[in-house]
């Protein structure tokens, strides 16, 4: 359905040049679409080679990037994007996941998976924002933090809680974007977050569907059926309140095709810096260090199943 | 010297409290075997010389997975439970989950993969969480996560220092997205712990994986793990399916993480009273014996 989708909304690109009477098309078929897409689908268009990755972001939302690299212990981790740049008129710095759209570049930044170094030059950079008192925008779009031999001898799971824990107590404001994929614990350790948003079609999840179809089944092949059960989709999340502020998203498979869901997301950015940046660095570190504390069990007594066993 | 001696006999009076201690009839019903192979060097051990020696083999010192009561029994002199009442959270209505878990309580004689403690070691108090992976391998769920974070608060909020067993597979999966965020639930319960100065000791123990390695087992002041542990975050099987390739001798065990530079120090079952003994004296905290 997705191929289906991809070739319809690429012939009316051709067909309609004024991009008036495209976006008008466009959001015609898209409500056709959009309620049949299933969890799925979501996780096809989140992972679409032709969906904006990270860089895309950043360079079409922030201002005047510009790109840093190395931890400053061991390297510089090419999955792991970040710099200082204007959002508006704010200086902020940023940090991305980034993932390839060709095979070479996928290789270039391993496919999106972080190494500990990439969590390590993350922090330290979130550090340095902090000490300039600039807020902070994360960009995830990732598998998963790498599961390779250098990774684990090198801490991976040491970085990530570090990370974690580090990103509590920024006294700055914190605002994460899931743009595609936000895989496991090598998503969270850059989401600690006062706000975290989702596109659309982004997904946000344990495992991928394919590792826990794995774990739990034993079954790898059967990650279409874990998709539906594991709860994954921008919507689901947000209902769940895990998540802040889903934005609504354009089907596209381009750059331009995006221009209007950027635009959205800077907005809905900006009006939520506006909020955080008016509170006081106690209030941040307390409110988001509150925001993670919730006694699920607690929460969601009258949401899902009551009864003990 | 005399303190060897103490410890020694403390350990004796230990095991012979273990055994009184002992009710089969709590517990899953193991069939009475008089010998147990170990899975470290498959030398036949006869129970007893197992259980004196703490649940390690006496020829290659491998560390059986034991119980968190059997934990705490071996470690402190008296100890109170604090957790709370174990309750079933099925947070995204996880197909299964319900009948798996009331299979895992049945089989393991558990309400859930968690025990919090306060007790002493030489009168020394102090908070002791252990995660039990006979119960969903230890798993971190809704539940577990909670636990630890109010292990952390009741620690702060009295002053007293904390220690923490983990053996776990990692994030409990059938809770989803909720699962992941007791990863930073506990990890800033952690932070805020370390903000009332006090002590916390994480001890990880075979095996420990993925979500719980990637938050508050790794944040200890002093991280320590059994010998032979296997401590890591990506499983192997999925880390050998990506680099297409054998994994190094001795790969995630705790032995290579210590050389690698993420523990402070391996220690034996056998020595693990008084090496907290110790940690807890040169860290100022007092016996409240008088």
């Amino acid at each position: 359905m997705i191929r289906e989708l991809e070739e319809s909304i690429k012939e009316l690109e051709e067909r309609e040049r004024d991009s008036r009477v495209f976006n008008i098309k466009r959001r015609r078929m898209m409500s056709r679409y959009g309620s049949r897409l299933s969890a799925y689908n979501r996780v096809q268009l989140a992972r679409h080679e032709k969906r904006p990755k990270a860089m895309d972001f950043i360079e079409n939302i922030i201002a005047e990037p510009m790109l840093f690299h190395g931890d400053r212990l061991f390297s510089d981790d090419r999955s792991i994007i970040g710099g200082i740049g204007y959002l508006e008129d704010i200086p902020i710095t940023f940090i991305g996941t980034n993932k390839g759209k060709t095979l070479e570049e996928n290789i270039e930044y391993n496919f999106g998976m972080p190494r500990p170094e990439g969590y390590r030059k993350a922090l330290r950079l979130m550090k340095q924002a902090e000490k300039f008192n600039r807020p902070i925008i994360t960009f995830i779009d990732t598998p998963g933090a790498y599961p390779g031999v250098d990774a684990e001898e090198r801490g991976q799971g040491e970085a990530i809680a570090r990370n974690i824990l580090e990103m509590g107590k920024l006294e700055v404001p914190v605002v994460s974007v899931v743009t595609g994929e936000g895989g496991s614990g090598g998503a969270l350790a850059l989401s600690v977050a006062n706000r975290i948003i989702m596109m659309e079609n982004s997904i946000f999840s344990i495992l991928s569907p394919e590792g826990f179809a794995t774990i739990l089944w034993k079954d790898g092949s059967r990650y279409k059926e874990a998709t539906e059960v594991m709860k994954l989709t921008a919507k689901e999340l947000c209902d769940y309140n895990i998540i802040d502020r889903v934005i609504e998203e354009d089907i596209s498979f381009s750059i331009e095709g995006f221009q209007e869901n950027f635009l959205r997301l800077k907005k809905v950015i900006l009006e939520e810096l506006d909020i955080l940046m008016k509170k006081s660095p106690d209030e941040l570190v307390s409110e988001r260090q509150e925001k993670f504390r919730k006694d699920w069990g607690r929460v969601l007594i009258g949401h899902t199943n009551k009864e003990n066993i | 010297m005399e303190q060897n001696i103490k410890s020694e006999r403390s350990i004796i009076s230990i095991i012979k409290k273990l055994r009184s201690l002992r009710k089969p009839s709590k517990r899953a019903v193991v069939p009475e075997r008089l010998f147990r192979k170990c899975n470290g060097c498959g030398e036949l051990i006869s129970k007893g010389s197992m259980e004196e020696k703490l649940f390690t083999c006496p020829q290659c010192d491998y560390h059986f997975n034991i119980f968190a009561r059997d934990r705490m029994d071996m470690l402190l002199d008296e100890y109170t439970v604090i957790n709370g009442t174990a309750r079933f959270i099925d947070p995204i209505d996880f197909p299964g989950y319900k009948a798996k878990y009331k299979e895992n309580r049945k089989k393991s004689g558990l309400r859930e993969g968690i025990l919090t403690v306060a007790g002493h070691i030489e009168g020394i108090e102090l908070v002791v969480v252990s995660l039990d992976n006979s119960f969903f391998m230890g798993s971190m769920g809704s539940y577990i996560g909670e636990e630890i974070t109010r292990a952390f608060e009741y620690a702060g909020e009295r002053n007293l220092p904390i220690l923490i067993f983990s053996t776990s597979g990692g994030a409990r999966m059938q809770e989803g997205i909720f699962s992941l965020m007791q990863m930073a639930k506990t990890s800033i319960a952690v932070d805020r712990y370390g903000q009332t100065k006090n002590l916390y000791i994480s001890c990880m123990t075979h095996p420990t994986t993925g979500g719980v390695t990637a938050s508050f087992a790794s944040l200890g002041d002093i991280v320590l793990a059994e010998p032979g542990a296997l401590i890591g975050f990506a499983g192997a099987r999925v880390i050998k399916e990506t680099i297409k390739g054998e994994l190094p001798e001795g790969f995630q065990r705790a032995e290579f993480l210590r050389d690698k530079g993420f523990l402070d120090d391996i220690v034996h079952r056998g020595q693990m009273r008084e090496y907290i003994y110790r940690l807890l004296k040169l860290h100022g905290y007092r016996s409240c014996r008088i």
